[in-house]
């Protein structure tokens, strides 16, 4: 769904491709592009399923407001993927509620 | 503590055109802004902006935008990017986080520049993976290159609404239909006539009663409501789409400024509650200015306008500006804001930002 040819803008800069891991899967995206859009770019619109109603849940308002696209990214959960930039060897999983617990109590 | 001449909160427009005119009369700007790109909503501005050749008209958010930065750079605007200011406490104190180290900042002269954010309109479905905000359908398109899905229905024929269904076709979209609960098309005629050229329908006096799918959208349905609003049973019509964009307004983010205890006043118009200010854009707390959507749901245009004034007022204030020399450089802006405020959509949002200069009298 990446846009080649854009009428206006025409070709888009981007950083080095990349790789990254979705779930363990393999997937390819460019550096410092926000990690919502690597993924979409790769089909994936569920990053997270809610809390009590296990309901999915995606990329909503694409400026880092509404926190409706959080995943856990390098083990670490309630990142906010539509604005957090996207690195080599990134490790980024659905989020299930609010992911693993890192206060160690 | 740093200690700050002037303080803008955000780096779009009316962030960066204050910034910009105050720092070219000699203020020492630092501008805060939590992403991580200047611009604010600028850079995914990609059609042709409306009115005079002053307006910058003719020309496209993101050249605007570089333009910005390019004159930021060259005045020695500090832009500090990743910075989230926290709060605003008493004179001119702020607390700004810098990527995971707070600073304490003292400013003797604050803008609030902090824009605006997408208004929803709940309904079956709305959560699905799928269903997003015109604006998030825009960034994606038009910042990041990629096409939020492949068809789209717009709900919503206002401004953003139009403009982005445009967008959408310009991606390589198809959108289905434009939808509105309004009795008419709430957008400029031209961007309107823009898309129903190339066939895109319009189905006024409609609602979404639904987006269909188990994981991600699969489809959506609209129903057709009476005049006052209610559906009409029977009038459902089906859309085949991956995506659903709402396009219902915008929500003025005023966080800050309540959090200072700015008066505040109510304007349906310009988006709701909002900060009663003067025509130095300054509010019923000295020192304390707001310049753009935060100050009002207009355009960009306006807001750089407003930026300007803001900028110019506290350039004055700080003694880098004569009063005469201010006096007419704000004219010449408020001069050029009332072509921005004419015409059918423009007068409703002069009178209202009237109204809002009258409550700060009122103090």
């Amino acid at each position: 769904m990446r846009i080649e040819e854009h009428p206006i803008l025409g070709t888009f800069e981007k950083g080095n491709k990349i790789q990254f891991t979705f779930d363990g899967q393999s997937m390819e995206g460019f550096e410092d592009e926000p990690i919502a859009i690597a993924l979409r770019s790769n089909g994936v619109l569920i990053h997270r399923y809610t809390t009590r109603r296990n309901e999915p849940r995606g990329m909503f308002c694409a400026i880092g407001r509404c926190t409706d696209c959080i995943m856990v990214v390098d083990g670490k959960p309630n990142i906010r993927t539509c604005v957090e930039p996207l690195k080599a060897g990134m490790k980024v999983e659905t989020q299930h509620g609010n992911g693993p617990d890192l206060s160690g109590r | 503590m740093r200690r700050c001449e002037m303080v803008c909160i955000g780096a779009g427009p009316a962030g960066l055109a204050a910034a910009v005119e105050a720092a070219r009369n000699g203020v020492d700007v630092v501008v805060y802004d939590e992403n991580e790109r200047p611009g604010g909503q600028l850079f995914k501005q990609i059609h042709k902006f409306f009115g005079s050749r002053e307006h910058r008209a003719q020309e496209r958010g993101f050249d605007i935008g570089n333009s910005f930065l390019t004159e930021a750079r060259e005045l020695s605007v500090e832009v500090s990017l990743n910075s989230v200011v926290l709060g605003i406490y008493e004179n001119g104190a702020l607390n700004v986080m810098i990527r995971d180290r707070i600073e304490q900042v003292k400013a003797e002269k604050t803008l609030v520049a902090t824009g605006a954010s997408e208004n929803m309109i709940p309904f079956p479905g709305w959560t699905l993976p799928g269903v997003i905000g015109a604006g998030a359908a825009q960034t994606m398109a038009n910042i990041h290159g990629i096409r939020p899905g492949n068809d789209i229905l717009m709900v919503g024929s206002g401004n953003v609404g139009v403009i982005v269904s445009y967008q959408m076709i310009q991606a390589g979209a198809r959108v289905a239909a434009v939808i509105d609960a309004a009795p008419k098309i709430g957008g400029y005629a031209v961007h309107a006539a823009k898309i129903a050229r190339v066939g895109v329908p319009f189905f006024m006096s409609h609602t979404i009663k639904e987006a269909r799918g188990k994981e991600r959208v699969e489809g959506a349905t609209i129903i057709e409501v009476d005049d006052n609003w209610n559906p009409l049973p029977g009038t459902e019509k089906q859309f085949e789409v991956d995506t659903v964009c709402i396009a219902v307004g915008l929500n003025p983010a005023t966080q800050l400024i309540r959090m200072a205890g700015c008066k505040m006043a109510n304007s349906p118009v310009l988006g709701g509650q909002l900060p009663a200010h003067d025509l130095n854009q300054e509010t019923s707390i000295k020192g304390l200015y707001v310049a753009g959507d935060a100050s009002g749901i207009e355009e960009a245009s306006t807001a750089i306008i407003e930026g300007r004034i803001a900028g110019l007022a506290i350039a004055n204030s700080l003694g880098y500006l004569d009063d005469s020399a201010f006096l007419s450089a704000r004219d010449e802006q408020l001069q050029s804001m009332v072509g921005m405020r004419s015409g059918s959509h423009g007068e409703v949002r002069a009178k209202a930002k009237e109204y809002l200069n009258t409550m700060m009298e009122e103090r």
